[in-house]
Parts: C-alpha cells; sequence; structure tokens
C-alpha cells in the first residue's frame, strides 16, 4: 500500500503545537548572548530632501550603544537594480536614504539598545531636517516631481512595444468591449513580520538567522550588499511564519543589521512592528489593466489586449520585472487567435512591490477573467458558456502559446464543468432570477473564473528548472534529507519523508528533513512559485531511489550474490536474494561501515501549468453594497495530488488571500503618500467571520514532467478566487445596470455603482 | 508597540483612587481593563505619567437593580454584561451592544467605565447609553454626580469628566419586553462601526455620524407624530456632521444611516 | 519597578517589572515561554492570546503588572505529560496549521471559546475566533478543528454520562 496519494498527519504539528515554533525572534541561542537590539527610524515623508540628521539626543538616551546613518555605511557597495539592462540603472537602492527620501518607512536611521523596550524611546530622538518635495503618485505619476533627477523620468522600463501593437487587431469582431481595470496594491502581511538575528565569529565568518524563502538566495543578497565573498556567509532559517512572496533574498534592514553586528562586535536582533512590516515589506500587485476583447456576438473571442501599467514603489524589485510573467500569461486557458500585451512601469513614492502570491500571474487572469465576463455581458450570453466556447482543447502534449508559454497538460473545459456541476449552477441561476424577479433587496451574484498559471519556472531560458536533495540512511535504522526547499507552512518534512519513505520502506517517523542553513546545503531554489513538490520533492524521490541503487551494490557484495539477482522489499526495507527471503540485509545495515547517502539534482524540462475553475457566489445586500461571500467552489488541477490533506490546506489558504483581494484589501494612500493602511485595525486582513468553509472538487491531470506527476499547487487558490469573487459582486447587482466594479469591491463601491446605474434613484 | 515609561499604582480602594487622582488627575489615567487605553499608550497616542489601576476594585463590578433602573458598576467586563441574565431581560439592547465590541478577548478585559470614559464616537457602548437614555455616576473630591448620557459625551473622545473624577457606574432605565433594533455595518469583524444605530421605546442613537454619539432627533420626531419606520428614517442624517475616511464619504455614511435607522427601528439586530 | 506574583501554567512566579513590560514579553522574555507571539500592534491579530483566570485575552493589551495576583495558562501549559490536549489534537488531526505562528493563540483563543460554549455551531466558531487572524490556513481546517474538538469532547461526557447512569 502506497503511502502516496494519502492523508498523512504532518509530524511537524506536535512542536508547533505545544511550544511552538522557533520563529527568529524567539531564538536562545549562545552566540547570540548578549546581542544589542536594532530599531530604525523611518521616513515620515513619502518624497523629501535630507538635510541632516542630528543623532546626539539619540545617543544620550538610556540604554544607546550606537545610531547610524547612511554616511556609517558609505563604503558597501551600491547593488544595481534588478534586471538593470531594461530598468533604469540609476533608480538604485541605497540601505539607509541618503540625500532623499523616497517613500514613507523608508530607512533613514538605525538605533542600537541594549534592551529591546529602549529602542522605540530612543528612535524618537532623532531628528531629521526634511525638505519635502511633491509626491508622484498613481499609474500616471508624470515626470513633474522626479525620483531620481539622474533617470530624467519617472519610467523605469518597458516590457514589450507599444509601438507594435496592431491598429488593426479588432477588425472583423462584431463586438468589441474596453475597460480600464485596476488590480490593486496589497500588502502581503504574513503573521511574522521580519527579522534578523546576526552574529561575526572570530573566523570572520557571518552567521545570520532570517526568516526567508530560500537561504542561498539571501546568502547571495547579503554578501554582495557587505561587498564579501559568499564563503563568508552562513545563512540559518529559523522556524518561517509566512511569506508568500515578499521574503525573498535580503532586505535592506537584513543588511544593515549584519553590518552593525560587524561594527560592534556583538551580535544584533530585529524585529519589525506591524506598522514597519505594512509599509515598508514590498507590497503586491498594483497594475493598471486596460483590456480591449473583441469577437462575434455568438460568444467567439477574435482578439485580446493587455495594456499593463505596473506602479514599482519607490525602488524598482522584483515587482518592476513580474508584468513579464503577466505578459506571459495573457490569454490564460483561452484560445484567442489574435493577442498583445505590452507593460510599462512607473515609480512612485510608495512602498516598492515585490512578489506576492502568485506574483505577476494572477493580475493577468484577473484582468482575462474581467475582459470575458465584460464580452459576455456584451452579447447577453451566459458566462460559463462563454469560457466553454472559448477555453483551449484538452491537451496531453505541450501547448505553446502566442506568448511563448509551454503548457504541459490541459483540460481546462473538464474543469470548468467540474466545478460549474459541484456549484449547481444551473440551480443557483434559477434562485438568481428568482431573486431578480421579486425585487428581493438581497440579490445573488454568481461568479466564475478560469485559469491556468505557471508553477516551477527555472531561472532563465538557459537553466531548466531542478533542486537538488540528498538522502541518507543511518545504521540506526533512521534517514535524513537535505532539501533545497524552504518550507514554511507548507509540511515538506512530511511530504518529502513521505516520498523517501515510499522508495526506502523507512517509517516517516524516523526520517529528518533538513533545510535553509547554507553550509550544510549550500545550494537550492527555495520556495516559491510553487515549484517544492515538482522539483524538490521529485529530487527527494530521485536521490532515494538512486541510494537504493547504490545499496544494492553493497547489498550484493554483503549477500554474496550478483546486483542483478536481489530485490529490494520495501515492507522490510531490505534486501534479498529473489527466491529466497532469508538471505536479506537490511537496508540500514548497509550504513554500518561506510555512510549511506546520495546527492542528486533533478531537473525538470520546463514548467508546468496548473489550471481549474472557481465558482463564487455571494449575495449583495443592495441597499447598503455589502457583499456576504457565501459559497466559493474550485478545482484546481495541480496534477498528481501527494498529500490531499496538505494539498487543501494550500488551496484553502489561496482563496482566502484570493478573496480577501477581491472584497476587502486596499493598501490605501493620501493625496501626499502618507499610507493610511498601516495596522490590522486599518488593513483588513480577512478574519474566520468573512469567509465560508470552502468546497474543493478534486481533478488531478498528470504532468508528464516530473515522476510525481505533480505541478505547482501553493499559488493556485489565490489566482481563481480574485475573479471569481470580483466577477459574482458585479453578477449580482448586473441587471441593475452594472457592469464593472475595481477591486476591492467593498460596499462603498458596489453602493456607488448602483447610484452610478440608475442616477437619481434612492434604494 | 510598546507604550512610553509611567509609574503604577493599584487603587486599594475607591476613595484611594480618588485621592490619587486628586494628587496626580492631570498627568494620571485611570487603568481598568485598558483595552481603549492601553492600545493608545501603545501607539504613543497617548503618554500619561501615572496610571492608576482600579482592575482590583470588585465594589466597582457587578449588576444590580435600584428601583426602575439597572446599576451597573464601571469596571463590569463587557463579557459580563453581555451574558448577564438580568441585563438581558431587562436592557438587552446594552447586552447586545457589551456583545459587539470588538472580539471575545477584547470582551473579557474591557470594561463599561473604561469604554464610556474613552467616548470614540464609532463605539457601541456609548451610542448604546444614548440610546437608552441612561446616565453615568461620576465620583470627585465634591462628592457624586449623575450626568445623562446626553450629556456625558461632549465631543471627540471628549466627556463632562473632570480630571480628578471616577466613573464609578452607569445606570439605564429597565425596560423588560420593549422591542429594540441594534444595527452595526462594517467593514469585516472587529472593526469599528462605519456607522451605527440603536433605537429603543423611541429613542434613536447614532454611531459614527460626527464628533459624539447622537440622537437622531429628527426622525424621532417623526415617529413621535406616528411616521412608519421608513418614513421616519428618512431623516435620520438630519443635523449629523459624519466625517469621511477610507471607509465612507460624507453621502454615503447619511445613507447608510438611513438605511439602518430603518432597520433599527423595524428590531432588527446586525 | 513593581513587584509582581502571577502563576502561570500553575507554577507561582514573582519578579520585579517595569510598569510598562507587557504580559507578552513576560511570559516570552522573563519566563520564556515563547509559544505566544507578537503579530501587530494594535490588539487585532490574537497570536498573543492566553488565559488569564482561565479567559482568553490577548496578552500584548494587558500589563504584567495587571496580571499579578492572577493565574496565567500558555500553550504550553496545555499539554499534560507530553500528550496534546484535545484542542491541540484536534487541530493536528485536522491540519489547521500550517507556519504555525497564529497556532497557540488561535488553540487558546479556541480553548476559552468552548470553555464558554462547548457545542457551537460552525457560525459561532468562526465568531468565536475572529480576535484571531491567520493567513494561511484561510481558516477553514482550524473551523473543522474546534468543531472536531468540541465534537469528541461531547462523545466524551455522552460516553461519561452513560458509564454513570
Amino acid at each position: 500500500m502506497s503511502i502516496l496519494g494519502t492523508r498523512v498527519l504532518r509530524t511537524e504539528d506536535p512542536k508547533f503545537l505545544t511550544t511552538g515554533g522557533v520563529y527568529t525572534e524567539d531564538l536562545v541561542d549562545e552566540r547570540l548572548d548578549g546581542a544589542c537590539h536594532v530599531f530604525f527610524v523611518r521616513s515620515p515623508l513619502a518624497h523629501a530632501r535630507i538635510n541632516s540628521i542630528d543623532v546626539s539626543a539619540a545617543l544620550e538616551a538610556p540604554g544607546v550603544v550606537g545610531v547610524y546613518t547612511a554616511a556609517d555605511l558609505a563604503d558597501l557597495p551600491v547593488v544595481p537594480p534588478s534586471a538593470a539592462g531594461l530598468i533604469k540603472a540609476e533608480m538604485e537602492h541605497r540601505l539607509l536614504a541618503t540625500d532623499k527620501v523616497r517613500f514613507v518607512g523608508e530607512p533613514v536611521a538605525a538605533v542600537v539598545t541594549q534592551d529591546p523596550y529602549q529602542g522605540e524611546d530612543a528612535i524618537e530622538l532623532v531628528e531629521v531636517d526634511y525638505d519635502p518635495l511633491p509626491a508622484a503618485l498613481g499609474f500616471d505619476p508624470g515626470d513633474d516631481s522626479l525620483l531620481y533627477e539622474a533617470a530624467g523620468t519617472n519610467v523605469a522600463g518597458y516590457w514589450g512595444d507599444a509601438s507594435a501593437l496592431d491598429p488593426e487587431l479588432f477588425d472583423g469582431c462584431e463586438v468589441v468591449v474596453k475597460q480600464t481595470i485596476i488590480n490593486q496594491r496589497v500588502a502581503p502581511a504574513p503573521m511574522e513580520t521580519r527579522a534578523a538575528a546576526a552574529v561575526w565569529g572570530e573566523d570572520g565568518r557571518l552567521t545570520a538567522w532570517i526568516p526567508n524563502q530560500g537561504a542561498q538566495g539571501t546568502k547571495s543578497s547579503l554578501a554582495s550588499r557587505l561587498g564579501i565573498d559568499e564563503g563568508l556567509v552562513r545563512v540559518i532559517t529559523p522556524d518561517v511564519g509566512g511569506a508568500f512572496g515578499a521574503k525573498f533574498g535580503a532586505d535592506q534592514e537584513h543588511v544593515v543589521v549584519a553590518w552593525i553586528a560587524r561594527h560592534l562586535g556583538r551580535a544584533a536582533r530585529w524585529t519589525e512592528t506591524r506598522y514597519e512590516n505594512l509599509i515598508a515589506m514590498t507590497h503586491g500587485r498594483a497594475q493598471q489593466h486596460t483590456v480591449t476583447i473583441g469577437g462575434s456576438r455568438d460568444g467567439d473571442v477574435q482578439a485580446y489586449r493587455l495594456e499593463i501599467v505596473q506602479d514599482a514603489g519607490a525602488y524598482p524589485r522584483i515587482g518592476a520585472v513580474l508584468p513579464m510573467l503577466t505578459i506571459l500569461m495573457t490569454t490564460g486557458p483561452y484560445d484567442i487567435p489574435k493577442a498583445e500585451a505590452v507593460a510599462k512601469v512607473v515609480v512612485t513614492n510608495t512602498t516598492p512591490i515585490g512578489a506576492y502570491r502568485g506574483a505577476g500571474r494572477p493580475e493577468a487572469t484577473a484582468a482575462l477573467e474581467r475582459a470575458i465576463d465584460l464580452f459576455a455581458a456584451e452579447i447577453g450570453a451566459d458566462p460559463g458558456d462563454v469560457r466553454r466556447k472559448n477555453l483551449l482543447a484538452p491537451f496531453t502534449e505541450p501547448h505553446r502559446t502566442a506568448f511563448g508559454a509551454l503548457y504541459d497538460t490541459g483540460d481546462y473545459v473538464a474543469a470548468l464543468d467540474k466545478a460549474l456541476s459541484a456549484a449547481g449552477y444551473a440551480e443557483l441561476r434559477k434562485e438568481q432570477a428568482e431573486r431578480r424577479a421579486s425585487g428581493d433587496v438581497r440579490q445573488l451574484g454568481i461568479g466564475v473564473a478560469s485559469y491556468v498559471e505557471i508553477t516551477g519556472m527555472g531561472d532563465g531560458e538557459d537553466t531548466p528548472p531542478q533542486e537538488n536533495a540528498t538522502v541518507e540512511v543511518h545504521a540506526d535504522g533512521t534517514a535524513t534529507i537535505l532539501t533545497g526547499t524552504s518550507p514554511h507552512g507548507q509540511g515538506h518534512a512530511t511530504a518529502w519523508a513521505m516520498i523517501a519513505s515510499e522508495e526506502l520502506g523507512i517509517p516517516i517517523e524516523k526520517i529528518t528533513l533538513k533545510w535553509g542553513d547554507t553550509d550544510l546545503i549550500p545550494e537550492g531554489g527555495g520556495t516559491g512559485g510553487s515549484r517544492s513538490l515538482q522539483q524538490g520533492g521529485a529530487a527527494v524521490q530521485q536521490a532515494a531511489q538512486e541510494l537504493i541503487e547504490e545499496a544494492r551494490l553493497r547489498a550484493a557484495a554483503e549477500l554474496e550474490a550478483s546486483a542483478a539477482d536481489l530485490v529490494f522489499d520495501k515492507s522490510r526495507s531490505a534486501f534479498n536474494v529473489a527466491g529466497d527471503p532469508d538471505a536479506s540485509v537490511p537496508l540500514t545495515q548497509l550504513a554500518a561501515s561506510e555512510r549511506l547517502l546520495i546527492r542528486t539534482v533533478f531537473s525538470q524540462p520546463g514548467a508546468t501549468f496548473p489550471f481549474g475553475t472557481h465558482v463564487a457566489v455571494v449575495e449583495v445586500d443592495t441597499e447598503t453594497g455589502k457583499t456576504t461571500l457565501q459559497r466559493v467552489i474550485t478545482v484546481d488541477d495541480a496534477g498528481t495530488v501527494l498529500n490531499p490533506l496538505l494539498a487543501e490546506g494550500q488551496r484553502h489558504g489561496g482563496i482566502g488571500q484570493g478573496a480577501a483581494q477581491a472584497f476587502l484589501e486596499e493598501v490605501v494612500y493620501d493625496a501626499d503618500g502618507n499610507p493610511l493602511t498601516t495596522s490590522f485595525a486599518d488593513y483588513p486582513i480577512v478574519s474566520a467571520t468573512e469567509v465560508p468553509s470552502f468546497e474543493l472538487a478534486d481533478m488531478a491531470t498528470p504532468t508528464t514532467y516530473n515522476p510525481l506527476g505533480a505541478k505547482g499547487i501553493g499559488e493556485a487558490g489565490s489566482i481563481g478566487s480574485t475573479p471569481a469573487v470580483q466577477n459574482a459582486v458585479v453578477d449580482a447587482v448586473a441587471h441593475l445596470g452594472v457592469r464593472h466594479i475595481d477591486m476591492p469591491v467593498t460596499s462603498r463601491r458596489v453602493w456607488q455603482a448602483l447610484q452610478a446605474a440608475q442616477p437619481g434613484s434612492e434604494q | 508597540m510598546i507604550p512610553a515609561q509611567f509609574d503604577y499604582v493599584a487603587a486599594e480602594s475607591t476613595s484611594h483612587a480618588l485621592s490619587l487622582l486628586a494628587e496626580r488627575g492631570e498627568d494620571a489615567k485611570v487603568l481598568a481593563g485598558g483595552h481603549s487605553l492601553l492600545p493608545m499608550m501603545k501607539l504613543r497616542l497617548a503618554q500619561p505619567e501615572v496610571l492608576i489601576d482600579i482592575g482590583g476594585l470588585i465594589e466597582l463590578a457587578g449588576v444590580t437593580t435600584n428601583g426602575d433602573e439597572l446599576v451597573i458598576g464601571a469596571t463590569t467586563r463587557h463579557a459580563d454584561l453581555a451574558a448577564s441574565e438580568l441585563v438581558r431581560a431587562e436592557a438587552p439592547l446594552l447586552a447586545y451592544a457589551a456583545s459587539q465590541v470588538g472580539d471575545p478577548q477584547i470582551r473579557h478585559r474591557g470594561t463599561i467605565g473604561g469604554s464610556l470614559s474613552h467616548a470614540d464616537p464609532a463605539a457601541d457602548l456609548p451610542m448604546a447609553l444614548v440610546a437608552l437614555g441612561g446616565s453615568v455616576e461620576l465620583q470627585g473630591p465634591g462628592g457624586s454626580r449623575t450626568v445623562s448620557a446626553d450629556d456625558f459625551f461632549q465631543g471627540f473622545f471628549e466627556t463632562a469628566m473632570q480630571p480628578d473624577e471616577l466613573l464609578t457606574a452607569v445606570r439605564v432605565p429597565r425596560r423588560p419586553g420593549v422591542p429594540w433594533g441594534y444595527q452595526k455595518f462594517v467593514r469585516r469583524a472587529n472593526d469599528w462601526a462605519i456607522v451605527g444605530v440603536a433605537a429603543v421605546d423611541g429613542r434613536i442613537a447614532l454611531a459614527n455620524m460626527g464628533p459624539k454619539p447622537l440622537r437622531a432627533t429628527a426622525a424621532e420626531e417623526a415617529l413621535a407624530g406616528g411616521a412608519s419606520p421608513t418614513e421616519a428614517a428618512q431623516h435620520a442624517a438630519d443635523g449629523t456632521s459624519p466625517g469621511e475616511d477610507m471607509h465612507a464619504d460624507r453621502e454615503y455614511r447619511s445613507h447608510l444611516a438611513k438605511v439602518l435607522t430603518r432597520r433599527a427601528l423595524q428590531h432588527e439586530t446586525g | 519597578m513593581t513587584h509582581i506574583e502571577v502563576t502561570v501554567n500553575g507554577e507561582k512566579r514573582s519578579g520585579e517589572v517595569e510598569p510598562r513590560l507587557l504580559l507578552v514579553h513576560y511570559l516570552r522574555e522573563v519566563l520564556g515561554l515563547r509559544a505566544a507571539n507578537v503579530g501587530c500592534d494594535t490588539t487585532s491579530c490574537g497570536a498573543c492570546t492566553v488565559l488569564l483566570d482561565g479567559k482568553s485575552v490577548k496578552s500584548c493589551t494587558v500589563l504584567a503588572v495587571q496580571a499579578s495576583g492572577h493565574e496565567v495558562t500558555t500553550a504550553e501549559g496545555l499539554s499534560v505529560d507530553g500528550e496534546l490536549h484535545p484542542v491541540q489534537a484536534a487541530f493536528r488531526q485536522n491540519h489547521g496549521l500550517q507556519c504555525g505562528f497564529c497556532t497557540p493563540g488561535m488553540v487558546m483563543a479556541a480553548v476559552g471559546l468552548l470553555s464558554e460554549n462547548p457545542h457551537p455551531t460552525e457560525a459561532q466558531v468562526r465568531e468565536g475566533l475572529e480576535g484571531n487572524l491567520c493567513r494561511c490556513t484561510g481558516y477553514h481546517n482550524i473551523v473543522r478543528s474546534v468543531l472536531a474538538a468540541a465534537d469528541q469532547a461531547n462523545a466524551a461526557d455522552q460516553a461519561n454520562t452513560e458509564v454513570t447512569a
């Protein structure tokens, strides 16, 4: 009986449930004894010149060990923005602000104290003299107030060629609809904020504990910004309290903490407050979409154009590059004969944009799924029918889209039909019709969204996506796995143990997973982009299989038989001579005199493409505009499921976040660039009362790209649910003349849309 | 995230608390549940020099009757108020309001005295007290006085309390069997009301339609003149000055006030 | 400095603390009980939830001095002799945690909820946990876990009642 595909409970859980996870702030380690505490003075203005920074009062405050500004860090290298060829190289990001601040929350100075409580007192005493400048905000910030004088513009770069857009793209379309859509800025807001603990050893090496999504990438980031050889850096990953894309690499603050530890010759620690997290951890999304969709009156979509403006925030980081992924997924799961996409990236006086669950791909789906609904509304057709008519036919051989994506396997119509059936779509439409006929105050809305998304991308064209694993069997009957992935809630300790157990016949309780220590595991791609199972898990399987073959040779010698005559009996975790079960040797015994371990790298031909359909059912109170999310029904096909318990958890979490973007969350700035959503009282991450229990329908179309048949599941839930919920709310009031409502579809927005659709009427 | 430094003293009795207030009034804040005060201190929006903790004074907690009034001790926790059989029977609007404050953990700590003296115009209990036509008992160096809800809330987070006074009890009329309604419009659970309405016995109070909890007097008058809930509710926003924030502008708040007032007058809770 | 005496997980603890020391920091930094986490600045997230005299409270909004003379129970104090408390066991059975950061607070809030309402409906569970935020699970399995714990407790009660009847 294979353990694969079964609902194995997490081996991690007893610790988390009793003594709790050990997050960076929890660390007790003798290397960190006597650590000082770092606090950041941050800009209260969105855009200003710094005239002077007076640290004298702060230096006198109780417990203050030091106060540092950019001047103290002047001999550290300046790292140019990512994609420096495509993004203006002048848009550099310093560790601490030098002559200017460019967003509220930008770190300006670091105050170091003996005890944590002294820090908040001391930062108030640092006096910064600012000359405010006008804030450049929005998707068209203009060039009147430049963030980087040297760049001469607030446009950071372009993706695609706007001049190559075909003015005749929609010729021949009976129906053309155009709409500008906002995919609003959101905050990743993991429950654990950012943190760091750092100490330099006598040997001149840095040991840094940082909550991250890939220790190896964090190490490279730290080394390059500290101007030191990577060999001098060791990153250790404690338990991580959620990341959602925003804990890759190293941020300015992490580097400053490491520098302080070196400068003072003692350990340094930092944990940001939630306020800091909401304004200085990278934000997500922030794209404006102008969609144009055209086709025939009977529902054939013939042409689609997507014009993107990416607000990258004050410093072009990963966010500036994400539109490339949005463009890649322009046509999603549909067969659209003619399609174009371009993007412009601007900088504004706001928090920089980084990766956030889906990182560029949810944006493509959100735009496309709104466009499909707008098209359906224009021709008076059912949104499910229009999708069915235009989805790509099922395929098992890879399918290349016009945008260069090579979809591995897919059956989009089956996913659509399965989701609609599970939702009881026909019944829902019937109930909706009844409520519309009776003019019920509470109207029903049904939203559909079909998606395909890219997971497990490699680093670039030349390197195939890959991951390494080391599996070792010990003489005492246990086994250890080293992985290049970096779990932060996904359950790899259990999942990888399942995979290894299946090959080795060792029970999962006896298998330990290690990750996130760069001295132990120098290479790895981390966890993000939903890559881990398909590449990391496949690597574990491959390593375990190779280990069995290595062990077979030892068993042959041990049993004085030829390797070809031996069978490995998983149920006993032992080799025996075929036909002679007594002539056997346990696997673990073969580790007795010499270590038995294999390190392998699993390479995958390319990225994989999970897909699905989400259906959301909402009730809208047409008197107040308030939406209640009643049901979310999903099909998320990510190929063969290794552990349904874990896969469901990933889907639930994604649906929760995705739905939250649709109807609740938004980072809000005022006209001067001051953030208004700076606490969990203002930034409304969803609570248990806003969402229902979710209904998950299962479908598994394996990929041929790895032996597990697995694609990535981590982000899919957040990709389908956002447009499904948005479409549902618009659908609820469509009969009252509403065609579109931007996200978040708050009660105010719904009410305003109702007012605008029927001017002069009192609800 | 953590408060500025302060001195702390645990009052040993009500009179001890009063003498401390007389001494340090201007620089002091009273601490009971701390769930209005401590969040402000943690954000450094309030930086009192001394906290006088009355949380241990059990004489200030509990619900009793006194003729046609319920008397609720100032340090009665929201959870206890919400669960009190007596209050649920005789002033159910108040019990319901207490059940809507924040979340369960907040309700285990927050007190009615603390919430009323904090006087957040968007909060549940100030609005409820105004709807009920209740009053508060204040004790000071000069003795004690009773202030009606209508007079107690004076402005934005401002009450009639003097720095040397302590709110010791809350009084509400006993109205067993009298229908009531309560509407709290929020974006998300645990939020303060974008607009709130509480209605009982011809009185209508509004939360977050001005700098303090307001009476919807025009709507009350219409109702008294025989108007239906729907007709009366049309006047709910008259005379109000709702603020604008990221949740709502003036127009939307006024609209909500009308809808919610109609629902409250129809004895709905939501 | 103020002298405090607090009973924590059944053990009497005492010490001198700054009045502004938050209970959550007293538990974590002074007593080394780090299961409760700090997740926000505005009493919103509940990751710091513990029981104070048996009632769930957010320990970030209680001063250590206010806990003097009272009893505190933390997640570490729930399991007995290494055996998971039934609520903890239910969270494990139902995959009610992913990254684990909100979990100790969520479990304590659930214990508090079930002590006040042993037979909650799903809606009551969701409302009862409105003070606890989770970013990983979408709450689906957390709700399953709490309902399962309630079912288990009720089944155990039934069995006991049947035995004694």
